[in-house]
């Protein structure tokens, strides 16, 4: 087992130089920075002080060179836009997006699994359509239609809930949390929701079919041949063996959550990192966009891991292979 | 025998339909059989014969659109076609218990043997964890299963086939049912195993006077292990009677068929040395969905007969010993050539 979670962790490094030297080259291919930077009026020895003290005067591959250097050291370099370090910029935002991304997940698993289970266990029943004909909705609708929908009815005509911003956060260990205040909890219902729509279709779906698949098994049949009450046959044999796949989806999107939250926390104003990508994509704030993704790889690789070791928890047959390939 | 003691279970004209879009299928039709305590009832047939939704139609386990449509189940003079789920839950797994066919397959591959056999125990009766436990242990160890202590803590991946139909054998054996169905329980087994578990199971019935259907395709498995037998094709019981009539003295023309397609180990090569070919049925079993009318073995059959149009009457041969037939074959006829 420590064998096999270092052997993954060396393997994350190879993808985190890759990544990194990919958005490098993709970042310097869509514009120069300086234009955004200078001023336009500025004079060629201002431009070219400026370049200099950016290190954008030296060709590319001084350039990631340097980056390379310096991020061994554990430094992603500093924003060419607000000055500061880059990660620590990202690293700011992150409770923000977590604290989003983890309710909206619990949303999708926590209505997603029951509802899913009961339309595999009531595939031709009235509720067990309509409960799949929602999720296709839910698959359908474009994130951004739904979240300004969401604003207009909830925080516009019903005025239930604010439309946009964090509410008031509590530092809890030097991280700052807004799900210890009611008010914190209202603003972040509606953009939560927003972004679980998509997981909880899939997550109904994906239950749904492993559900009516599983009730075909002999185990099944067995299960009820024993007398088992219809709770434990469901509730027991049936949902241990489909948590399996579900485990993994969940793992893989609750990863796309946190990075890919964009829209999302664009419409709803969110101060998040989805937010701050944005931004320094459009500035083309190098230092930022290439920290961000180097920390959305490292986030991936460590989700991975956890879906694998819950793989082998779930699973009985499942086991690491630490020895070989 | 024991015909004189009261049947544990008397199944009487049950019949079970599947509602399909082009129509209703007739899966079980009219069929009706008696077994006794400690008896052994061997219920051949093809594969779509019936005979395993009759074994789920005792159980209570025909799932929809199937439904059981006629007929009675009697469990020790107790009526259980149309008892509310709830009772005939209660009887699953306690009086009836049931084995299944594929033993790769029938255990939970994600739960350990222990967890399943103690909600066996716990779901009928009101024992503590370790009490359950106990009787786990002590189920694993009938059934010839070594250090039952340790296997209890395996999953089933951890367990040969044999083992673990061992071990679902055990949790049939754990509540001391009245009735046992066995589906096939040793086809996906090595012969060597096959015999062992045959042992074991006929002992264990008799010693405790469990009622034991075994479901099976194989007249060689029927030879050795059951009392009496049922034939059945297309859905209807065609002969039965014991072991010995319907297998030395068949009286259907199918029951004759099977006896000729079995391989057997000893059988006397011709002149030339060459072992004989096996004689065949000539053509297929019928789909269920368009039985002929009347004898539905007749399409296949060398004496049918215009009269075999009509559906045969049952012919009492000698004690005990039905057919469904109108010219069943004489015991001299039946004799193996």
């Amino acid at each position: 087992m420590p064998l096999f979670i270092l052997r993954r962790i060396l393997q994350s490094f190879n993808v985190l130089f890759v990544m990194s030297l990919l958005v490098f080259a993709g970042v310097y291919a869509i514009g120069n920075p300086l234009d955004l930077l200078v001023d336009p009026n500025a004079t060629a020895d201002d431009t070219a002080r400026a370049a200099a003290s950016l290190g954008l005067d030296q060709p590319l591959w001084v350039q990631y060179g340097r980056f390379l250097g310096n991020a061994l050291q554990g430094d992603l370099g500093n924003s060419f836009i607000h000055g500061v370090p880059a990660l620590g910029l990202i690293v700011e935002r992150l409770p923000a997006t977590l604290e989003l991304a983890v309710v909206a997940m619990l949303i999708a698993v926590l209505l997603g699994i029951p509802l899913g289970l009961w339309a595999g266990l009531k595939p031709d029943s009235w509720s067990g359509r309509a409960i799949m004909a929602g999720s296709i909705l839910g698959f359908s609708l474009p994130t951004f239609w739904v979240g300004l929908m969401l604003i207009m009815v909830f925080a516009v005509q019903l005025g239930w809930l604010p439309a946009s911003g964090r509410g008031p956060t509590v530092d809890v260990l030097g991280v700052s949390i807004s799900l210890l205040t009611a008010d914190g909890w209202r603003h972040l219902l509606l953009p939560a929701a927003n972004l679980a729509l998509f997981k909880l279709s899939l997550i109904i779906r994906l239950t749904r079919s492993g559900t009516r698949e599983a009730l075909l098994q002999d185990y099944v049949k067995f299960a009820r041949a024993k007398g088992l009450s219809n709770a434990r046959v469901v509730g027991v044999h049936v949902l241990k063996n489909i948590l399996i796949p579900i485990v993994t989806v969940v793992g893989l999107e609750f990863g796309s959550l946190i990075a890919f939250s964009v829209v999302t926390e664009s419409i709803f104003a969110w101060p998040g990192m989805g937010k701050l990508l944005l931004d320094s994509i459009t500035q083309l704030d190098r230092p930022v966009v290439v920290a961000y993704l180097l920390l959305v790889v490292t986030l991936y690789v460590v989700i991975n891991l956890a879906v694998d070791l819950l793989y082998a928890a779930l699973d009985p047959r499942v086991r690491l292979a630490g020895a070989r390939a | 025998m024991n015909a004189q003691r009261e049947p544990t279970l008397v199944v009487g004209r049950l019949t079970t339909r599947f509602a399909g879009l082009g129509g209703a299928v007739t899966a079980v039709d009219e069929v009706s059989f008696n077994v006794a305590p400690g008896e052994v009832l061997g219920l051949v047939g093809e594969s779509g014969s019936g005979k395993s939704m009759t074994g789920f139609s005792i159980l209570g386990l025909v799932d929809p659109p199937g439904e059981i449509t006629g007929g009675s189940i009697r469990l020790k003079g107790r009526e259980l076609r149309g008892l509310p789920a709830r009772e005939w839950r209660a009887l699953r797994g306690d009086r009836i218990a049931m084995i299944f066919q594929d033993p790769m397959m029938t255990l939970n591959p994600v739960l350990r043997i222990d967890t399943q056999m103690i909600e066996t125990v716990r779901a009928h009766r009101r024992v503590s964890r370790d009490a359950a436990r106990e009787m786990a242990r002590d189920a694993l160890a009938r059934v010839g299963i070594p250090s039952p202590d340790e296997r209890l803590r395996a999953y089933p991946h951890q367990l040969s086939g044999g083992m673990r139909q061992r071990v679902a054998i055990a949790i049939a054996l754990l509540n001391a049912p009245d009735l046992i169905i066995a589906d096939e329980p040793t086809t996906a087994l090595d012969v060597t195993i096959q015999a062992q578990i045959l042992f074991e199971m006929q002992t264990l019935c008799r010693e405790s006077g469990t009622a034991l259907i075994w479901i099976t395709h194989d007249l060689a498995v029927v030879a050795g292990l059951a009392d009496r037998v049922c034939v059945m094709y297309a859905g209807r019981i065609v002969e039965q009677g014991s072991t010995a009539q319907v297998l030395e003295t068949p009286a259907h023309p199918y029951t004759r068929g099977l006896l000729d397609s079995t391989p057997a180990a000893n059988v006397q090569p011709d002149k030339a040395g060459r072992p004989q070919p096996l004689r065949q049925i000539p053509g297929m079993a019928p789909s269920l969905k368009e039985l002929p009318a009347g004898c539905a073995f007749r399409p296949r059959c060398t004496r049918a007969s215009t009269l075999c149009e009509q559906t045969p009457p049952e012919v009492e041969l000698a004690r005990g010993h039905v057919a469904r037939c109108f010219h069943p074959l004489s015991a001299a006829e039946g004799l193996k050539s």
